[in-house]
């Protein structure tokens, strides 16, 4: 078990090195993982389907070609036998894929989505599909059809959202590496409340195709991980341009793991966005804000002041922009090609009152507030006022970038207003729930690249804090550069990664809240011990 | 902008295919209300000269090759429907009889 505790928390380019150099197996990483993700589980609920025996079989693949020797094993992708969790959000052969959405549940897509094919290309084990907000629409996966996932720091709080089960996944070492997606903050915001790395790359970067959409002008794929070289590592894995996504862009990928790990900031210019922090942001995120921004000046970055005057009404805009094209996405869940299909109870039985029943039943509550917002919006005589506008306001914030970026070669942020709030706390008031993404949706606006890494402990209550880097549309290769360096100076300044400062979820002090989260939650553990679908 | 009532509410409900019962149409108008009026200054924000972004980084005739790709078999395609009938999707009633 120590041995295996070990494996568990190196990082995905340390446990790359030890797999080409033969020092362990792949079988052994990913058992190691199956080990951690069935004692810790019940607590965290990361998962909504473990892939145990596919992980195995792929992991097994990798040490026999390895074993052999020769061209194939000169081949191997440098992640071959690093296992991987997926977003729910995605889909994949082999595995059910339920978009958090009772209308999709026990749903099996007949196609990988590209991201996919590039981890089954790289020979990368899938331990599982991760929990999320239904349709990704959430800023702490309360809005799942199966269950929140819980916070490994504190398992009372939320993990963020959309993408929280990954994000908790990689903090609770039940993954090295997970995939997230990101429309308005789901992989950065998770990132930031649980001490971990997602990035957000420039919109069209990654391939989109077999993602749920939700909104498709908005919506990214990315890496979510531990450490800032581990998520250059991944991004390299799924980026490049895909033709089965008209708008990928045709760009071919920049060295990002060259530019992690040759990390340096003297001479840049790194600005602070003035409307980005200070009022209504936790005075704990602030602290840890300026730290960072002292260790960045003393590595010889320069710090500059820049003002995005418009992205006051990035909050606005997005959920008008959002809902629609939404409300537009989701009307294909019609109980006729997929999924769930529900009768209505009495009256006759015509495909508008079936389709009504089915939408009522499959869709819960955060989803049908999209939908009807969605369709309000760009319903005739409000569709200038609301959408137009929107969309209006989308070209401003693009300007604003341009000028910051005129002034800085890469800005910064706190992630989010405030770390991680407790489970409920925020469910019946969707205007709050939305406000944690302030900071993070005017990356996805204006389709630039966004990174966040975690900047420390805020005092007021030892949760952690994300730094957010944002850099020009296409220059994702800054983010990582920067990222590499503060991360570097910030673990020096901790003795190690902020990680090792999380509870072990495996003390026995942790029973009680243990058995009261096991009691409320049976899905994890019907995943689990069926091995199969829930 | 106008507010959003219940009657609205249910009308784009109706447009959404989403059946709501009346506890439901009650709830979602107020929350829906406080959501629209805290949108509401987006259409203040910018005059008649900035012209809207519907992509945030355009691309323009963006085509594949004229040959056919991968597809799927008529089991893959129907293999999700929760009604089939010989090789096709089972629909209900277009049409009520009334």
């Amino acid at each position: 078990m120590t041995e295996n505790n070990e494996l568990i928390r190196l990082s995905a380019a340390v446990l790359a090195e030890k797999l080409a150099a033969r020092e362990i197996t792949a079988v052994e990483v990913t058992q190691a993982y199956l080990d951690r993700i069935a004692a810790v589980e019940g607590k965290v609920h990361a998962f909504l389907h473990v892939n145990a025996d596919e992980a195995l079989a792929v992991a097994a693949e990798v040490d026999a070609i390895r074993a052999a020797g020769g061209a194939a094993a000169e081949e191997l992708h440098v992640l071959a036998g690093v296992p991987i969790a997926v977003k729910d959000l995605i889909v994949t052969i082999g595995q059910p894929t339920t978009a958090g959405s009772k209308i999709l549940e026990g749903w099996h897509s007949p196609y990988d989505a590209t991201v996919v094919e590039r981890l089954r290309a790289a020979k990368m084990p899938i331990l599982g599909k991760t929990n999320l907000d239904e349709f990704a629409m959430g800023s702490s996966t309360e809005h799942s059809a199966f269950g929140p996932t819980h916070n490994p720091w504190d398992l009372d709080r939320i993990p963020g959202g959309s993408g929280g089960g990954s994000a908790a996944a990689v903090a609770a070492f039940e993954a090295p590496l997970a995939l997230g997606t990101d429309t308005g903050g789901s992989i950065r915001q998770p990132g930031a409340v649980t001490g971990t790395v997602g990035v957000k790359p420039t919109y069209g970067g990654v391939s989109r195709y077999g993602a749920i959409a939700m909104a498709s002008s908005l919506d990214q794929i990315g890496p979510v991980s531990r450490t800032v070289l581990d998520s250059a590592l991944l991004h390299q894995v799924i980026g490049g341009h895909d033709p089965r996504d008209s708008t990928s862009l045709p760009d071919p990928l920049e060295d990002l793991v060259a530019a992690a790990r040759t990390g340096n900031v003297r001479g840049m210019k790194i600005g602070i966005i003035k409307e980005l922090h200070g009022e209504g942001y936790q005075a704990g995120v602030e602290n840890r804000f300026n730290e960072s921004l002292e260790l960045l000046k003393g590595a010889g970055a320069e710090i500059v002041e820049v003002s995005c005057p418009n992205f006051k009404y990035a909050l606005g805009a997005y959920y008008l922009i959002m809902p629609s094209e939404a409300s537009s996405n989701l009307a294909k869940f019609d109980g006729v090609r997929y999924g769930l299909r529900v009768l209505p109870e009495e009256g006759p039985l015509t495909i508008e009152r079936v389709m009504g029943s089915t939408r009522a039943a499959g869709f819960g509550d955060e989803v049908k507030r999209r939908i009807i917002l969605g369709t309000y919006a760009l319903s005739a005589g409000y569709y200038d006022a609301y959408y137009g506008s929107a969309q209006k306001v989308r070209t401003l914030i693009q300007r604003d970038f341009e000028a910051a970026f005129a002034k800085a070669d890469v800005l910064i942020s706190p992630t989010a207003p405030t770390t991680a709030f407790k489970l409920g706390e925020k469910l019946n008031d969707p205007l709050a729930m939305y406000l944690n993404d302030v900071a993070t949706i005017p990356a996805n606006m204006a389709g630039v690249p966004g990174l966040s890494l975690p900047g420390g402990l805020a005092d007021e209550d030892g949760l952690p804090v994300g730094i957010q880097l944002l850099a020009p549309a296409r220059q994702d290769a800054r983010l990582y550069r920067v990222g590499a360096v503060l991360e570097s100076l910030l673990e020096a300044q901790w003795g190690g990664p902020l990680l090792d400062k999380a509870p072990s979820l495996t003390d026995s002090s942790l029973t009680d809240s243990a058995s009261a989260v096991a009691a409320t939650d049976s899905t994890a553990d019907a995943a689990l011990s069926h091995g199969g679908s829930h | 902008m106008a507010a959003i009532n219940r009657d609205d509410v249910a009308h784009l409900a109706r447009l959404a295919h989403i059946e709501m019962s009346a506890e439901e149409l009650d709830r979602m108008a107020g929350e829906l209300a406080v959501i629209v009026e805290s949108v509401k200054s987006v259409s203040e924000a910018a005059g008649d000269d900035v012209p809207a972004t519907s992509h945030p980084i355009p691309l323009t005739n963006v085509f594949r090759e004229d040959v056919v790709g991968h597809t799927f078999t008529a089991e893959q395609s129907l293999s999700g429907a929760p009604d089939a009938y010989e090789g096709r999707f089972k629909v209900p009633a277009i049409l009520d009889e009334d």
